[in-house]
């Protein structure tokens, strides 16, 4: 055995190959061995032609682009709001000892409360409104904000905020221009996590309360029981949650690069 | 005013948060009975909750009294999380240790990760209906991906020497994984069954509430339906202590498995 050892680049592109291949193989080969009908596992290529028919064939009121839209037009609003309030908050909890004895027990106890638990109380409060499924996303969302944040504040180099007192800097100014700076990495990991369980809640949101975007497609695609156009869906949904990621993990990149030069 | 940087000690800490949560029972008893501020159309107060915990605690509600609820809820997230365990920690560990078998399932994870657990829900109602089944498919899935990855690290960070070292020793086999490999990843092995334990909670409220005979989530479904927030709120309290208390017994067992990793 000689496994710790790294692969040459050919026999990695091989292997990947080889592996997606499998992947696709198994697919198609349980499809077509009419183990199930073919309307409860398609063949990859079935789904495939679904997926593009959806692009301009509308399904249930709409084209999947603008489900999507819909949906992302939610989790903007979702995630905006958890990262305006968890972020100073966040802050403000790694600065004042006080607030944070207050505060931290509360948060801990509604943080166990999973956010699509609340689920029942977005449809009490807003109906089928738009409010619902912000409300999920924003439980989603707003852990990771507040944790990161707080995290960030609390392990700021001591002697920055020694200086800046000496400077004569008050609270605030501490908080806005020696935490928020120095923690700004942190803050950014953590919006990562966030936008995930953000998206993550969307299409929980979705399934549940919603009578458009990506999620209710996967319902109307339930109840019609056509496994291709849940496929469909939960490709697109996989396909925007990357691209959330890919976007935020390059600002992070970025942000952890311009830092380093700097110092 | 002046922030103390080493902190209260604990008890006085915990004085503060148990003072905290009465206040905010207090807040509550006073918002929703006496000045009617919320009305209890929209929320419950604190009494109502408490006839709703009696009610579903003596003569049941939704199909089945709370134990059994909570229990079944327990019980199908154990099974799909020892399931995807079972699996996802060899196969992770293998991924980890041969960089051929990583380049051959890698592309299949790629593929997979995007999509949130949540969205597999509609697909395992087709394919296995409302049952339990389903269940288990998609909280397997929730704690399949975490396991894999984390054991996948856990893996790679152990210290090349380490088993250069055991290997000179003539350690090998199945030996070298019990002595060697399994220790060194079970930190991180353990993170990983940190957040997939969380995701297999949520998930498998998402999956109640979308269609289930019994459950918290079905619980918190049917007294959405029947617009009765006091019960509603004893299934968010249902909810959170599952997860507390799971939480509470990995932790328990990370500390008996890994005595010499005190944190």
């Amino acid at each position: 055995m000689n496994a710790h050892r790294s692969l040459t680049r050919r026999e990695w592109l091989v292997l990947t190959c080889a592996g997606t291949l499998a992947f696709f193989g198994i697919w198609a080969l349980a499809s077509l061995a009419g183990l199930t009908s073919r309307q409860f596992l398609p063949p990859p290529w079935t789904v495939a032609e679904k997926f593009v028919e959806l692009t301009y064939q509308p399904f249930s009121g709409a084209t999947l682009q603008k489900h999507l839209l819909s949906s992302f037009g939610r989790f903007g609003m979702g995630f905006a709001l958890a990262v305006l309030i968890g972020i100073p908050l966040g802050l403000i909890l790694g600065w004042f000892r006080w607030a944070d004895a207050i505060v931290s027990p509360l948060f801990d106890a509604l943080r166990f409360v999973a956010p699509i638990a609340w689920v029942p109380f977005a449809a009490l409060w807003f109906g089928t409104g738009i409010g619902g499924p912000v409300l999920i996303i924003f439980t989603g969302a707003f852990p990771p904000c507040v944790i990161n944040a707080h995290r960030g504040a609390r392990y700021v180099d001591q002697t920055l905020i020694e200086a800046a007192r000496t400077l004569g800097a008050r609270h605030w100014h501490i908080i806005t221009e020696v935490l928020l700076p120095a923690s700004v990495p942190s803050i950014v990991a953590g919006l990562r996590v966030s936008a995930g369980l953000g998206w993550q809640s969307l299409v929980g949101a979705e399934l549940i309360v919603a009578s458009s975007g990506i999620g209710y497609v996967l319902v109307k695609g339930q109840a019609s029981i056509s496994t291709s156009i849940v496929m469909s869906g939960m490709i697109a949904i996989g396909i925007v949650g990357f691209a959330i990621d890919a976007l935020l993990r390059r600002i992070e990149v970025q942000l952890r690069r311009r830092r380093g030069d700097e110092r | 005013m002046a922030r103390i940087r080493n902190g209260r000690s604990e008890p006085s800490r915990l004085a503060v948060g148990g003072l905290t949560l009465l206040g905010v029972i207090l807040l509550w008893y006073v918002a929703t009975s006496i000045t009617q501020t919320i009305p209890p159309v929209y929320f419950p107060t604190p009494a109502e909750v408490l006839q709703a915990l009696r009610q579903i605690s003596l003569q049941g509600y939704a199909d089945g009294r709370l134990q059994q609820h909570f229990f079944h809820s327990c019980w199908l997230v154990l099974m799909g999380f020892m399931v995807a365990v079972g699996i996802g920690v060899p196969l992770g560990m293998l991924m980890g240790w041969s960089r051929r078998a990583e380049a051959f399932v890698n592309p299949t994870f790629l593929l997979l990760r995007p999509i949130p657990p949540l969205a597999w829900i509609p697909l395992a109602i087709v394919w296995l209906g409302l049952g339990d089944a389903a269940k288990v498919l998609v909280i397997w899935f929730a704690a399949f991906v975490p396991a894999v990855i984390n054991s996948y690290a856990g893996v790679r960070s152990i210290e090349p020497y380490l088993i250069e070292a055991a290997r000179s020793l003539g350690v090998r086999g199945a030996m070298l994984v019990r002595e060697v490999l399994f220790p060194g990843a079970l930190p991180l092995i353990f993170t990983g069954l940190r957040l997939s334990l969380q995701a297999c909670w949520t998930t498998l409220v998402a999956g109640e509430l979308i269609g289930a005979i019994v459950g918290l989530g079905h619980v918190l479904y049917q007294a959405g339906l029947d617009l009765f927030p006091a019960m509603i709120v004893v299934g968010m309290i249902g909810v959170a202590i599952g997860g507390g208390l799971m939480t509470a017994a990995l932790g328990w067992l990370e500390t008996r498995a890994m005595p010499w990793h005190r944190r």
